[in-house]
């Protein structure tokens, strides 16, 4: 057996109150692709940024290549040759696609050389980029890409890749894997994180599955089943949601050829977006991140107002109604944001009830406030979704993530909504609670609400939606029932070849 | 009304006087909004060069002790406005106001003594041939030597942005400094460094005033020059040759409206005295009306770097 | 090393005791000034902060002096802590403080010298008026245009001193003044005059407004929708809006309220302790009140105290400066230091200090 590429022994890493990892031990071979699966909060992330340099162990070694190593910054881990693709906040948006790439490397080369150097190692790996594009305006694949250009010009023998396939349609996904095999091929090493088992299981040689900051258990994932991957990684059974049975009622919600420019410089403008949404039904809208799904989600809560005949809630026009006329029609939004847009982050959990309940729950009369009445709706919240919190008086952002979601959900469902709008309702949630959230807007469907599922989670939408359609470049495909959809065909609609496809189907 | 007592070429020449100390604020105090920091304190840090750069220029007697002991008290004063916002994480702008009204305070109880007393100042340099060139000689070729540098400045300032790598990280703190650290760059000690940078900038500007400009010390004479400068950085949309446009730009308002009043026109001084304000609200508003662009992204954001 | 760590909530603890720790260590570092400056630090100390209550030689000057300065203080931080509140930021209330005084002194001398009862509201409204209408100018462009409100209200600062030197030696001025700028003075007139409510306590109508202005303002931020949608719009703008609340009407709001509240402690200053429109009659209250307003912790009642303490450093130092020749501007800078250590100490409320683990930072 050859020598492994880095070895983690006994790596131990506390933040107060929690323990990110405690003993994590596993090795990368050379050449090998080796899978992290883990929930959200497992500890995966606080693991990668020791093996970068971004944090320090308080206990436990690593080696590379045999040789100790204990990088004190990422510049020392990309001098070793180890290179890392994040998930989030690693670009700079309003600088050129080579400037991004000269930031991640050590000793760039000037400018023009830099340029050229871009383009081949770009084209030999099949992911073309102009080296003077703006980063803003690039896709969220082609962001991507910039990332990984970055690496590679650098001749890393290990990438790390955290949850790279979450911002890729499956088409994107599957020249991303023909990337990272060629690598393979060429012998470096792949820390790939990911909780998608499907892919780990397609890709992956090795994977060493985390639970609370422990390793659970190393396995060969093509081996192993889906369903005991996903045991070792939840660690309890937990009840999948059911869908009830029921007919679609009257019409609730109707858009109707809705544009809206940008709001922002790097924003996505919404392009004639039409749809229709019946009580009792359960509309999935899918699509890659930043294709106007904040937007969308605007328009609806009317955040952002538009043009008159463009959004009617049960048969009346309300596209220039603030919020809070649209709630007290019945129409209700949960944003995908929690801190800072659904909640506000220092305002305890009463105040936070009062930001979207005030009049619905008659929190307030005469402008003025009924504190006893907000607690005892904030009390309510959070015993009938079990939140976990020490109470209600404690602020937003004291919470966990998902804690907060089942806060910020459960606030909107006991409002009783007639359209109920949400975007990523279980992004960042853990599985038993992202289970239960979903159970709740089914039931809620079942009572006769209707309800608009945004979501980039495509198995998240299958489960629960009736139909489905996609969100590409602000663009809305016609809704198709799920029943009716493969997987190669929501590739298609989410790339923005829907009119093909619905040529295909008719013609 | 007597525009003939007013020169075309004393004009062009008191105007890059007039707009140097403006010119040197505001080229520092965009470096600093570069890198993601609003320091709303210029004007404290203006007038606490001002201050310290004439006494130490008529104790010394030379002014360019003063420029060098202005530029060095403002860079101090400005860190205890770094070391709260970026280690003790507090308001930019409230901490930035604080130091304003610190800066004020303090020059008043430094300048106390100096009232009324005069100061050495530069000499106007000679630039030989260049000099003697008619009409363009004197307007643009025989000032003193902080002149020259304020433009050398704007120019080192520019190239260090756009072609070094240092200035590319520092344009990269500004942007997104979540980035910026997951990349193992230092956000606070880049932005520490460019708000030292500010604040000897800015005390430059404030030594230049009292030492060149006018030349004497009066307490809180300033009178606002280090919150046009702010205004300026907005205006020239954090580029710095813009920032040279918009300096000498207020620069010519400011001389205009001085000749104005000393030539008797028949104007309401209340407006003639006002007018740099006043055009100033006005590109403010022009430039918001267009819609403003190239503001860093993580201008004004707090950074802690957790976990 | 030493880490800094976020609270999971900010600790109540430290929200009262940042403004005693600020000020006791004002104290430390302010008495190490003055012992720069040749002055016995304990004896400084002391005349500031002791004297001009309770040293039976001062006090009963000094006394009333106290509401006199803290009455426009608390009235103008009262104004500019809703704004700060919901993040838009006023820093022109000396603007609209000069501009209540000129417009409030302006409409009681148009009717001189009548002396119906009628001319003090009058004037009072219109001071008021002037103020609003002069934070209405940033409140304007910001709502239609986005532009900067700290840089517009400020440059009007400078804008409202111009007219303040123009109508004090013109339109306002005193006819029978012999050629002297500054207007009639309103002691000598009583239909206009603001005089102490109660002879030898120092309080006067703008006094009365400033605790009127502290208990509104309480019910506002505490117990109205209105309040709410300011604490909300300051904390998290998208959430804001998102629950409905209008950014336009909030900046109009917070702008309007600061201004009438500022224009109103410029009318009640002109026509009481002031006593006229002349050129300097303004003493940077606007700009004091600032650090009021946080010192305070935008808090109504903290204001309130905030407000008293702040008119202490004033009556102290110009003792101080009178018993020990410490030089006046050495007050103004004791309010600015006192602004920072509170800036630097409130960073325990929100984040606790860990000493020893070393992150790769």
């Amino acid at each position: 057996m050859d020598e492994p590429l880095l070895s983690l022994r006994g790596l131990t890493k506390a933040y107060p109150g929690v323990v990110a990892n405690s003993d994590v031990s596993f090795d990368i071979g050379q050449g090998e692709i080796h899978a992290l699966l883990g929930e959200n909060g497992a500890g995966k992330s606080t693991l990668v940024k020791m093996i970068y340099g971004l944090v320090r162990p308080d206990a436990g070694t690593m080696s590379l290549n045999g040789g100790a190593f204990a990088p004190g910054e990422p510049s020392e881990a990309r001098r070793a040759g180890v290179a890392m693709v994040f998930q989030h906040f690693s670009l700079f948006d309003a600088l050129s696609v080579a400037e991004n790439v000269a930031l991640g490397m050590e000793t760039p080369p000037k400018s023009r050389e830099l340029a050229q150097r871009i383009r081949d190692v770009s084209e030999e790996y099949g992911l073309p980029l102009d080296p003077f594009r703006t980063v803003g305006t690039l896709s969220a694949g082609e962001r991507q890409r910039v990332e990984i250009v970055r690496c590679l010009l650098q001749e890393p023998r290990l990438l790390i890749m955290d949850e790279p396939t979450s911002v890729l349609t499956p088409q994107e996904v599957e020249i991303l894997f023909s990337t990272l095999r060629q690598l393979k091929a060429e012998g470096r090493s792949i820390l790939y994180i990911s909780h998608k088992l499907g892919e780990i299981r397609s890709l992956c040689d090795t994977a060493t599955i985390l639970r609370r900051g422990e390793v659970v258990a190393t396995c060969t994932p093509s081996e192993t089943s889906s369903r005991e991957l996903a045991e070792m990684m939840v660690g309890a059974s937990f009840a999948a949601p059911e869908a009830r049975a029921h007919a679609p009622g009257e019409m609730a919600l109707e858009v109707t050829g809705l544009s809206l420019p940008a709001p922002g410089a790097f924003g996505t403008p919404l392009r004639e977006v039409s749809f229709e949404l019946r009580r009792g039904e359960v509309l999935g809208i899918g699509g890659v991140a930043g294709n106007g799904q904040d937007e969308l989600l605007a328009a609806l809560s009317g955040e952002r107002l538009s043009p008159r005949g463009t959004v009617a809630l049960k048969g009346a026009d309300v596209s220039r109604d603030g919020p809070i006329a649209r709630r007290e029609g019945g129409l209700l939004s949960a944003p995908e944001e929690r801190l800072g847009h659904a909640a506000a982050p220092n305002m305890s959990l009463v105040e936070n009830g009062v930001l979207t309940a005030s009049r619905r729950e008659g929190l307030v009369s005469n402008g003025f406030l009924d504190w006893s009445r907000a607690r005892d709706f904030a009390g309510r919240v959070i015993e009938r979704f079990d939140v976990r919190t020490p109470g209600s008086h404690v602020p937003a952002r004291a919470l966990s993530g998902g804690n907060l979601q089942k806060f910020v959900i459960g606030r909107e469902i006991l409002q009783r909504p007639e359209v109920l709008v949400v975007n990523q309702p279980t992004w960042g949630v853990d599985a038993a609670a992202a289970a239960a959230i979903r159970q709740a807007l089914l039931d809620l469907a079942a009572d006769g609400a209707a309800i608009l599922v945004i979501s980039q989670d495509l198995d998240e939408l299958m489960e629960i939606s009736d139909r489905f359609a996609a969100l590409n470049e602000g663009r809305l495909s016609p809704a198709r029932p799920v029943a009716e959809l493969s997987l190669e065909k929501i590739g298609l609609m989410m790339g923005g070849a829907h009119d093909m496809e619905v040529a295909h189907v008719h013609g | 009304m007597d525009f003939g007592s007013i020169s075309l070429v004393l004009l062009v020449a008191s105007v890059m006087v007039s707009a140097t100390p403006i010119l040197l604020a505001a080229i520092g105090e965009m470096v600093v909004e570069r890198s993601g920091v609003l320091n709303l304190g210029v004007e404290g840090m203006m007038i606490t060069g001002a201050v310290v750069g004439f006494a130490v220029g008529v104790n010394t007697g030379s002014a360019w002790p003063g420029f060098a002991a202005a530029a060095l008290a403002s860079a101090v004063l400005s860190l205890t406005f770094g070391v709260l916002t970026q280690l003790f994480l507090s308001n930019q702008v409230a901490t930035g106001l604080g130091l304003t009204l610190f800066g004020l305070g303090l020059s008043a109880l430094i300048g106390k003594p100096y009232e009324g007393m005069k100061s050495p100042t530069l000499p106007k340099l000679d630039l030989g041939p260049l000099s003697d060139i008619p009409v363009l000689g004197r307007m643009v070729f025989s000032h003193d030597l902080m002149v020259y540098l304020s433009l050398a400045l704007v120019a080192a300032v520019w190239a260090f942005l756009k072609f070094t790598r240092a200035g590319l990280i520092l344009r990269a703190a500004g942007e997104n400094h979540d980035a910026a650290h997951a990349l193992g760059y230092k956000v606070v000690r880049i932005r520490l460094a460019a708000i030292a940078f500010g604040g000897a900038c800015a005390g430059l500007g404030g030594a230049y005033l009292s030492l060149v400009r006018v030349p004497q010390w009066t307490e809180g004479m300033t009178a606002g020059a280090g919150w046009i400068a702010l205004a300026i950085v907005v205006f020239a949309s954090w580029r710095p040759w813009w920032v040279l446009v918009g300096a000498y730009l207020f620069g010519g308002v400011t001389v205009l409206q001085l000749n104005l009043q000393a030539a008797g026109a028949q104007v309401p001084v209340a407006i003639l005295s006002a007018s740099p304000y006043l055009v100033t609200i006005l590109v403010l508003v022009v430039i918001s009306a267009r819609g403003v662009h190239g503001a860093p992204a993580s201008l004004g954001r707090p950074f802690h770097a957790s976990q | 090393m030493i880490t800094l760590e976020k609270r999971p909530q900010p600790s109540r603890t430290w929200t009262f005791l940042a403004p005693v720790a600020a000020v006791l260590l004002t104290m430390i570092v302010g008495g190490a000034m003055f012992a720069l400056l040749g002055t016995d630090p304990v004896a400084a100390i002391r005349t500031i902060f002791w004297d001009p209550l309770f040293n039976p030689q001062f006090a009963s000057y000094s006394r009333p002096q106290l509401l006199v300065k803290a009455g426009p203080l608390i009235l103008i931080a009262i104004g500019l802590s809703l704004g700060f509140r919901a993040g838009v930021w006023n820093i022109g209330a000396e603007g609209q403080y000069i501009m209540g005084a000129i417009c409030g002194a302006g409409a009681g001398l148009m009717f001189y010298p009548s002396e119906s009862v009628l001319i003090f509201p009058l004037m009072i409204l219109a001071g008021a008026l002037g103020g609003w209408a002069w934070a209405m100018i940033p409140a304007f462009f910001k709502t239609r245009f986005g532009t900067n409100e700290i840089l517009v209200s400020l440059m009007l600062v400078y804008v409202a001193e111009s007219i303040l030197a123009s109508v004090s030696s013109g339109l306002l001025r005193n006819p029978e003044g012999r050629g002297f700028p500054g207007s009639r003075n309103f002691q000598q007139w009583d239909a206009g005059a603001n005089r102490d409510l109660v002879a030898g306590t120092g309080m006067h109508w703008g006094v009365v407004a400033a605790f009127i202005a502290v208990i509104l303002a309480y019910v506002l931020l505490t117990r109205h929708i209105q309040g709410f949608n300011i604490r909300l719009s300051g904390e998290a703008p998208r959430a804001a809006r998102f629950s409905g609340v209008n950014p336009a009407r909030v900046v109009i709001f917070c702008l309007g309220t600061a201004g009438a509240l500022a224009g109103l402690a410029g009318l009640f200053e002109v026509s009481g302790p002031a006593g006229q429109i002349s050129i300097d009659f303004n003493s940077g209250y606007g700009f004091t009140a600032i650090i009021v307003a946080f010192l305070g912790r935008l808090h109504p009642v903290g204001i309130l105290l905030a407000g008293l303490l702040m008119a202490l450093t004033y009556i102290g130092g110009e003792l101080a400066q009178l018993m020990l020749s410490v030089p006046g501007a050495s007050i103004q800078l004791f309010q600015g230091m006192l602004l920072f250590f509170l800036l630097g100490v409130d960073v325990f409320t929100n984040y606790r200090l860990r000493i020893g683990k070393r992150e790769a930072a």
